[in-house]
């Protein structure tokens, strides 16, 4: 549990000559987005939301199911696309963007954690970690060959180090979701996107997972988390609350 | 919840760049982390896997023992009849009338041109005649009282060349030469039956036979006839003593062996060298041409089994269809996290696409080696040169692989149509 110094994550400026940005240290520029499905009655699970996160910043969006909360996340993971508004990440627009670019982008700024953890159980915690470069194009002096040791580098950092080459179902919940977290940094991303991190996990683990992320924060990590426990929520340096598709601040 | 993806537009997202000209990276995967990401998918179930190859293995082996099998057994029979029938040419001479004053149809000399027409291998001009057929041969002239007085043999007259003309050899002594014939010696050679019936076992010590009223030196014997076995049971004498003492004269039948394949050639040339000006009154007997012959015994045994070892391939690609199907089924989850990973539906298509062409290819794999097996096995059972076509070989798994990308490419279809929202909420 001794992280080195980290770079702070940042845009990719070899792919990606950035434009105009309107804030250059925001991660995430939500501007009036909508989502509605087309059901009989049409859903609004979004309605006008506008939300900013600068990069470090350590964000908890709480809210009940049924809220938007899971739309809200599939949004800003680029899973899902607004219906209208603009979508920012990292300073690139989004909404215009078509599947491939979409997903290739997915894959490079945005580190996901799953209340699942999908893991493949099949594939040691160090092949879990390298899955997520398999899909991108090696960055400069970041190849193919330097990938186990990056992923050793992710596990020492998320405290997991000694249990390289193990199998997922040989570790405990919360080392389980160590090791998804440690395959959501290995890819340097701008955004950890985390869709109720502990909800599988009992409270000690529960306590560790959280530690590592103010210690990510600490780091200089941009940290999304959404999640229903308000005792999660509480630890963000920002909170805000969804409630039938609207966001509204959270009192400090 | 597949409303969410509605208004996502699929078409028209290649090469798209975002209005403020921006330029993002593509997904792309290294070629080796396909095959690695496809082979840990198809060795984390390997019972599975292992079972899922086993149509294509059925399949696969059938159609190469059938292939092999027949192959195999098709140069047999070719091999055989190479020996014999197919580099053989008989041509028959009708006999002139007897008392006419017309020339023999076919000269003794004629065995040296149809000896220079390319192609054949060795000739001998033979002569018999319905009179000496069947003769009175002994193998002493002492009369002892109750003794078997000889043996009824056929007397033939034939040229020097007659050992390779019926491919035989010599068991003992040699035979005449043209020396013998020039000299109208009084020498014969017996065929190897005709010498044990007359209790001859030997020719060191010169033994003689008689037969209406002559005697003749026997200095060899006959062994191994392959063609006109009936001279294993015959007197061979020089033409020109025949002539002399028995007026055996005239060339009755001509022993042609030709190279392979050029028995028909010969065929047709034979008649010609023999008797340029009568080459129509010559009966010739060739060997039927082979090639079709063969093909049509082949179609007919092949044709149920190849129809068998392709329904066994289609069950096996049915099978692997299956199986895939389900694979991506359990695997949905997974599809999704790697769609979150950046991975594009092609990745993931090409991924279990690459996977069940492994399987299919491993089926291939073990269906060519058992096939391959099979027919040498046979081969060693029957005696027979086992014939195996390379490209059978090579072409067995490259077929199993065509019948796993065949049977992965709906259940890929199926995992990359997937959207990752709802795929991420499948359990991992």
């Amino acid at each position: 549990m001794t992280p080195g110094p980290v770079p702070v994550p940042g845009p990719d400026l070899a792919t990606v000559p950035i434009p105009v940005v309107s804030d250059a240290t925001a991660v995430i520029e939500l501007t009036g987005v909508e989502r509605t499905f087309d059901s009989e009655p049409p859903v609004h699970a979004l309605r006008g939301v506008n939300l900013t996160v600068r990069r470090g910043e350590h964000l908890s969006i709480v809210g009940p199911s049924g809220s938007g909360k899971s739309t809200l996340l599939n949004t800003l993971g680029l899973l899902d696309r607004p219906t209208s508004g603009t979508y920012r990440l990292d300073g690139v627009e989004t909404t215009g963007l078509g599947d491939l670019e979409r997903t290739a982008l997915r894959g490079s700024r945005i580190g996901f954690v799953f209340q699942s953890f999908h893991l493949l159980p099949y594939r040691t915690v160090d092949e879990n970690v390298m899955l997520a470069e398999a899909y991108r194009r090696p960055r400069p002096g970041l190849g193919r060959g330097t990938r186990l040791a990056r992923a050793r580098e992710a596990l020492d950092r998320v405290g997991l180090g000694h249990r390289s080459g193990f199998r997922p179902d040989r570790l405990s919940g919360g080392e389980r979701q160590r090791v998804a977290i440690a395959r959501a940094l290995i890819s340097d991303p701008a955004l950890l996107l985390c869709d109720e991190p502990t909800g599988n996990l009992d409270s000690e683990n529960t306590l560790s997972v959280l530690e590592l992320f103010d210690d990510l924060c600490a780091q200089g990590m941009t940290l999304v988390l959404i999640t229903h426990d308000e005792t999660v929520s509480r630890r963000a340096g920002q909170r805000v609350r969804i409630t039938d598709g609207r966001l509204t601040q959270e009192p400090e | 919840m597949k409303l969410a993806t509605r208004g996502l537009t699929r078409a028209g997202t290649r090469a798209k760049a975002t209005p403020a000209g921006t330029r993002i990276e593509r997904p792309w995967m290294d070629p080796r982390d396909l095959w690695t990401e496809a082979l840990a998918g198809v060795m984390a179930r390997p019972v599975r896997s292992a079972l899922t190859t086993l149509g294509t293995v059925l399949g696969i082996t059938t159609l190469v023992i059938t292939i092999g099998v027949a192959s195999t057994a098709g140069n047999q029979i070719v091999g055989r009849f190479d020996a014999l029938t197919a580099t053989s040419v008989t041509v028959t001479v009708p006999s002139v009338a007897a008392g006419s004053d017309d020339e023999p149809l076919v000269d003794w000399s004629g065995t040296d041109a149809v000896r220079r027409l390319a192609g054949v291998d060795s000739a001998a001009a033979l002569a018999d005649s319905p009179l000496t057929n069947s003769v009175q041969v002994r193998s002493n002239d002492v009369k002892a009282p109750g003794d078997i007085s000889g043996q009824t043999l056929a007397v033939v007259a034939a040229s020097a060349g007659l050992p390779a003309g019926v491919r035989g050899a010599m068991t003992s002594g040699r035979f005449y030469d043209a020396g013998d014939i020039a000299r109208h010696a009084q020498v014969a050679v017996l065929g190897d039956q005709a010498a044990r019936l007359l209790g001859i076992k030997r020719v060191e010590d010169s033994p003689a036979i008689f037969f209406q009223g002559q005697s003749y030196t026997v200095i060899g014997i006959l062994g191994g006839i392959r063609r006109e076995q009936r001279l294993s049971t015959a007197v061979m004498l020089p033409p020109t003593t025949a002539a002399d003492r028995l007026g055996l004269e005239d060339v009755t039948q001509v022993l042609i062996n030709t190279a392979l394949g050029a028995a028909r050639q010969v065929a047709r040339q034979a008649p010609i060298a023999l008797a340029p000006g009568q080459r129509n009154s010559l009966a010739v007997a060739a060997p039927a041409d082979l090639s079709k012959a063969r093909n049509g015994v082949q179609n007919d045994v092949n044709g149920l089994f190849l129809v068998l070892g392709l329904v066994s391939l289609v069950v096996g690609a049915i099978g692997i269809a299956n199986v895939t199907l389900v694979t991506v089924m359990e695997r949905v989850g997974e599809i999704g996290l790697r769609r979150a990973l950046g991975a594009s539906r092609r990745q993931v298509a090409g991924q279990f696409l690459l996977e069940s062409t492994t399987i299919g290819l491993l089926g291939g794999i073990v269906g060519a080696a058992l096939g391959i097996a099979v027919v040498v096995c046979v081969a060693v059972f029957k005696e027979w040169t086992p014939v195996l076509d390379l490209n059978l070989a090579l072409g067995a798994p490259l077929a199993g692989a065509l019948v796993g990308l065949l049977a992965g490419l709906y259940p890929s279809l199926r995992a990359a149509r997937m959207e990752p929202v709802d795929a991420l909420r499948a359990p991992s």
